[in-house]
């Protein structure tokens, strides 16, 4: 980026004169100059930091959308205000992507020129020596008795490595002028660019990147990624409609978990099987360990492993004789699955009038244990491991609101339902496996154990390798830009010392870079240069 | 790895270890502050520091013996050194016995878990900090700055205490999703950086009050020439801060690939990453920082200390206040 400041103004010339064209042209110089000065990229990045950070004390929409809406509502006027001003999506914001824009827009600005010097430097020879080495913060010298070829061809091999040119000065004095570490700014530019490229590649990703979400029960059943509807929640880039997903069909057989003694969860795993391009056809599936850590990875998407529950299975038998099973996901009260909730929901069959079926549907709400143990009338859960399958439960009948056409979580029941006393609560129960309830109408009740269940996410971002790579580029710019040393280094020799005989070496040096830490280096090889010893050799 | 039982004899050897080191540091603190304090005295000791920092410039590889010149010491000098001095000496070796017992916790705590010891916030407290004790070892060996150690010691010390007392947890097996060959890259590369970056950050201190001090010799009055010059506390800051921001860069790129194995995307601005993310704009405007005219010095020591206060900031908030994918504290 460029470190000077841009040359003050010239005096305006006589008879310039200030045209609406030139005012324009003028203003957008002076912009650009301004918005590639290195103070401006300096301020920028202050700002991306600054600006970054609301995103890390306040909840985001896009990952806790229930906790962003909560956290408006306790905030009153206040959370209304951030939420105008776009502080619960930051880095979808107008103003953090005005920063990062601009930054970019400095990014480009300071690396066009600097890519334009970097060439010519590369082509460039080694500057001149100066005049007088003496001033230079680095400099030795001596007389020695050798000639000052000698001394000249000495230093060539020692040099080696450098980038170096012999001149004959006016004088008739002669001097090699030497520099080293190039690769700082190559690695400089790596880096910006990675940067730039990363930038874009993000960009670019965000666009055309899709994430979705979906629960499958653990007994071979089937996720096939054939559009939207198939998922329980589904995340979009700008440019994916739902449409033309990549087609593959996943099968759960099983789901096993092993816990310490404590109860802390220790290994998922989750035997599956996929089939994906031709393998639709010819309906060929392949087998596939599905762990925590260890995604499938298919053409385009991949398939996690992100969580698990128990799915308790109710059957009920209507006085008709009528039976229907379900096997609904409920989930755990906390980290582990020692207790778990739910909602598992039942039209009545055979009531073809919505009305009347409004006042017949049943839900099953309450709380499963995979080990539980009734105290006192109160179900406790003693470990996430299914040893024991315990349900308390309320059976709820009436309407549960499905109809309503507002949307309802599946894992509980519409609330203001049984608040206008159209749901209301006909049976209460604690029940083993097998056992079952009896409603006043004569609909038995049966808890038929449990299944498990896994939370699969599958996500699909077309440029993530493009950007691991620029980022990949960008460490290993960094490396060279930050641990390379630029530096000079100039030998003269002039025949003849104050006593006629011998020549005088004088070597000098100066850093390019900050807190180099020269020195050292530079003593070794003028000591050398200067004695004619090598060390190496000895 | 998973189902091995824990070996708590070793586990309880380690935490023994762990506090005994504690405690250690502690002593090496008090010896510190005795020699800041009644060390060779105020104008002569700065003095010397400055000389001594003069033959030391650019000493940056490890080959710093060879032909450079000893600094001219005169035996006057040499009789001044005193009791201080010597205080100060035995304080380096107390923190190097120190840091052997820390390493020896670090090491009992993941073969009695069989894993890597840095899967919960105690231990990663422990790293942090074992690796900021290593980092000013090294420091002052190349530096004239042993008197000021006890500065440093002091936030590893309440770090330890707080990570031994508040965020103590038994030893275990941690959960599936740390359960990964990155825990070992990524949370060593992230506790390595942080721990380094202690070192910048209190140096970036000790720098704002050297220069404030010779700015308005008023000012810091008796602490201040006791500092070593602005030009060493720069360097040292510059060297340590140089060293660890690619090892930083690397751990943010590594969590990125182990975030894209274990939650399905690489970046999701999780409080975390957004807070590491921060954290590597300031010390990226640090570097910049020093390029630019009018920036140097005070105000890049300025976003230093900033940088440190945000790594700070992240270890604790982020994962004692916030709930995110990385609270893996281990806590409450």
């Amino acid at each position: 980026m460029t470190t000077t400041e841009a040359p003050a103004e010239a005096p305006r010339p006589k008879g310039y004169r200030n045209s609406p064209a030139r005012r324009v042209l003028a203003f957008l110089r002076n912009t650009w100059r301004g918005l590639t000065a290195m103070r401006t990229a300096l301020i920028l990045l202050f700002l991306l930091a600054l600006a970054a950070l609301p995103g890390a004390l306040l909840p985001q929409r896009t990952l806790n959308a229930p906790k962003t809406a909560q956290y408006i509502a306790d905030h009153g006027w206040w959370g209304t205000l951030l939420d105008r001003l776009q502080f619960f999506d930051v880095y979808s914001s107008v103003w953090f992507s005005a920063i990062y824009l601009l930054l970019m827009i400095s990014l480009i600005g300071c690396l066009l020129p600097r890519s334009f010097e970097y060439v010519k430097t590369m082509r460039a020879k080694p500057v001149l020596t100066p005049r007088r080495l003496s001033r230079l913060p680095h400099f030795r010298t001596a007389t020695t008795p050798r000639g000052a070829d000698e001394v000249l061809a000495a230093a060539r091999a020692r040099l080696k490595g450098w980038r170096s040119i012999e001149r004959v000065e006016s004088d008739g004095s002669r001097s090699i002028s030497a520099e080293r570490g190039y690769l700082r700014e190559t690695g400089n530019l790596i880096f910006h660019f990675g940067l730039l490229g990363l930038i874009l590649a993000f960009a670019l990703g965000k666009m055309y990147t899709y994430e979705g979400q979906v629960i499958v029960q653990a007994n071979g059943s089937q996720f096939c990624n054939s559009g939207v509807y198939a998922y329980d929640s589904f995340t979009p880039g700008l440019r994916v409609d739902g449409t033309d997903l990549e087609p593959f069909c996943v099968k759960v057989n099983d789901f096993s978990a092993e816990f310490t003694d404590a109860g802390q969860p220790i290994q998922y795993k989750s035997n599956v099987q996929y089939q994906a391009g031709a393998d639709l056809q010819s309906g060929t599936w392949h087998d596939y360990l599905l762990e925590v850590n260890s995604p499938l990875r298919l053409a385009g998407d991949r398939v996690y492993l992100l969580g698990n529950g128990y799915s308790p299975i109710f059957t009920i038998t209507w006085p008709d004789g009528t039976t229907r099973t379900q096997a609904i996901q409920w989930r755990p009260t906390d980290g582990t699955a020692t207790l778990n909730e739910g909602a598992t929901k039942f039209d009545p069959p055979n009531v073809p009038d919505p009305f009347q079926r409004r006042t017949k549907q049943l839900a099953i709400t309450g709380l499963f244990a995979p080990d539980g143990l009734v105290h006192g009338g109160v179900l406790t859960g003693g470990g996430p491991v299914m040893t024991n399958p315990m349900v308390a439960i309320d059976v709820m009948r009436g309407d549960l609101g499905l109809d309503s056409g507002q949307s309802q979580s599946i894992f509980s029941i519409d609330q203001s339902m049984v608040d206008d006393g159209r749901l209301t609560r006909v049976a209460r129960s604690n029940l083993d496996v097998g056992q079952s309830v009896t409603l006043d109408d004569g609909t038995v009740v049966r808890f038929d154990g449990a299944q498990r269940y896994v939370s699969l996410q599958i996500s699909h971002d077309p440029t993530q390798d493009a950007v691991l790579g620029f980022a990949i580029a960008m460490l290993l710019g960094l490396g060279l830009s930050l641990l390379i040393k630029r530096r000079r280094l100039w030998v003269r020799v002039v025949p003849g010392g104050e006593a006629g005989t011998g020549t005088v070496v004088e070597v000098g040096g100066l850093a390019r870079t900050d807190q180099a830490g020269y020195g050292e280096e530079f003593t070794r090889i003028a000591e050398e240069l200067l004695t004619g010893t090598d060390r190496k050799k000895r | 790895m998973p189902g091995a039982a824990v070996n708590e004899t070793l586990s309880q050897y380690s935490d023994w270890s762990f506090t005994t080191a504690t405690a250690i540091y502690v002593l090496a603190l008090v010896f510190f502050l005795i020699e800041q304090s009644f060390g060779a005295k105020g104008r002569s000791a700065a003095e010397r520091t400055r000389e001594r920092a003069r033959a030391l410039v650019g000493a940056g590889g490890p080959d710093t013996t060879e032909s450079v010149t000893p600094p001219a010491e005169n035996p006057a000098a040499r009789a001044t050194r005193g009791r201080a001095e010597r205080i100060g000496r035995m304080g380096a070796s107390l923190t190097v016995l120190g840091v052997l017992l820390h390493f020896a916790a670090l090491v009992m705590r993941g073969l009695a878990t069989h894993r890597v010891p840095w899967g919960n916030m105690y231990e990663y407290i422990m790293a942090v900090t074992f690796i900021a004790v290593v980092t000013w070892l090294v420091v002052i060996r190349k530096f004239p700055a042993r008197h000021l150690s006890g500065f440093l010691l002091l936030p590893v010390v309440i770090l330890m205490f707080v990570g031994g007392t508040l965020l103590y947890s038994v030893a275990a097996p941690v959960q599936p999703a740390l359960q990964s060959y990155w825990l070992v890259i990524h949370v060593s590369a992230a506790a390595t950086s942080s721990g380094i970056f202690l070192v910048p950050g209190v140096a970036s201190i000790f720098f704002l009050i050297r220069t404030a001090h010779e700015r308005n010799p008023a000012r810091f009055a008796r602490f201040g020439s006791r500092l070593p010059s602005a030009d060493v506390l720069d360097r040292i800051a510059y060297r340590t801060t140089v060293f660890a921001f690619p090892l930083f860069t690397f751990g943010i790129l590594c969590g990125a690939v182990w975030a894209e194995a274990a939650w399905g995307r690489f970046w999701g601005w999780d409080p975390k990453e957004t807070t590491a993310f921060v954290a590597w704009v300031v010390y990226a405007a640090y570097l910049h920082s020093r390029a630019t005219a009018g920036w140097r010095g005070t105000r890049a020591a300025v976003i230093n200390t900033l940088g440190f206060a945000v790594t700070v900031f992240n270890l604790f908030f982020v994962n004692l206040v916030t709930t995110g994918l990385h609270s893996y504290a281990g806590v409450g």
